[in-house]
């Protein structure tokens, strides 16, 4: 008998949940994109549990893909977290309001 | 309760403390660590689920390349302790709030859905999720998708190098 997928599914809601508390509640905007990966892998995981479920692979297929978009969002991601410290010598994002009216 | 889901269990419970712990930690370098423990952890996961190439993937691509990336940044920058004055007092609180609403919002949508069935009912045959099968499906009826992630991967790269290279071209043209 294999893992239900009522279980995968708690833990991915649960894993989501942490992220997005990440995001509500630290000030460093490295935590916080951290934070964001976990989102991201919490629905990764969702989408195996999902396509083991279905008997289909084409959810592997788009977790693979997940994670290539993922790559490129943390290298573009980061090198505007370095650039933005270079300006404010600092990476807390409240103090990121350059765009305030 | 069977082998895997005791295994499942231990999992489960590495990935949430790991979590948890990354969010709380001070420390940046711990958070990305912690981090990395979580990964690996749904890595692991993955194995147990039929899928043994993403979990491959996962503790290449994830644990392995773009913690590193975060762990360098964080050196580079000096960043992993960051003491800050809070300019919201009740945001802690608020998130909290906020949060926990998200929590029963979805613990009610699932219980809501309870009834469907919950594991597959046929026995999964051994090469259902072998790499090979997932090869051919990406590289059959996945190929044009496949092909355009080389070229988002291409974009990100030039990308991250203009904006970090954009401080050291101002300073050239200034003298």
């Amino acid at each position: 008998m294999s893992i239900p997928t009522d279980y995968l599914l708690a833990l991915s809601v649960v894993l989501f949940v942490l992220g997005i508390l990440g995001v509500l509640v630290r000030r460093n905007a490295i935590v916080v994109f951290m934070s964001i990966e976990l989102m991201l892998n919490a629905a990764n995981l969702a989408l195996i549990a999902f396509a083991r479920q279905m008997q289909d692979l084409i959810g592997q297929v788009v977790v693979f893909f997940v994670i290539a978009v993922a790559a490129a969002e943390v290298a573009v991601g980061l090198a505007l977290i370095v650039t933005i410290f270079k300006t404010k010598h600092s990476i807390d994002i409240d103090q990121v309001s350059g765009l305030r009216g | 309760m069977t082998t895997d889901v005791w295994i499942f269990l231990g999992l489960a419970a590495i990935a949430v403390a790991s979590a948890i712990s990354m969010l709380v930690s001070r420390n940046a370098v711990y958070s990305a660590l912690f981090l990395v423990l979580n990964f690996v952890a749904v890595a692991v996961l993955y194995l147990l689920l039929n899928a043994a190439f993403i979990a491959l993937v996962q503790v290449t691509v994830y644990a392995g390349a773009i913690m590193v990336l975060f762990l360098f940044v964080i050196m580079l920058l000096g960043a992993e302790r960051l003491h800050t004055e809070r300019a919201l007092k009740w945001q802690q609180p608020a998130a909290a709030v906020l949060g926990l609403a998200l929590l029963a919002e979805m613990a009610m949508v699932f219980f809501r859905g309870a009834g469907s069935p919950t594991a597959p009912s046929a026995v999964l045959g051994g090469a259902f999720g072998s790499p090979t099968a997932v090869g051919r499906l990406l590289f059959s009826g996945y190929v044009l998708p496949f092909e355009v992630t080389s070229v988002v991967l291409l974009a990100a790269m030039i990308g991250a190098i203009v904006l970090a290279r954009e401080e050291r071209r101002v300073r050239r043209e200034k003298p």
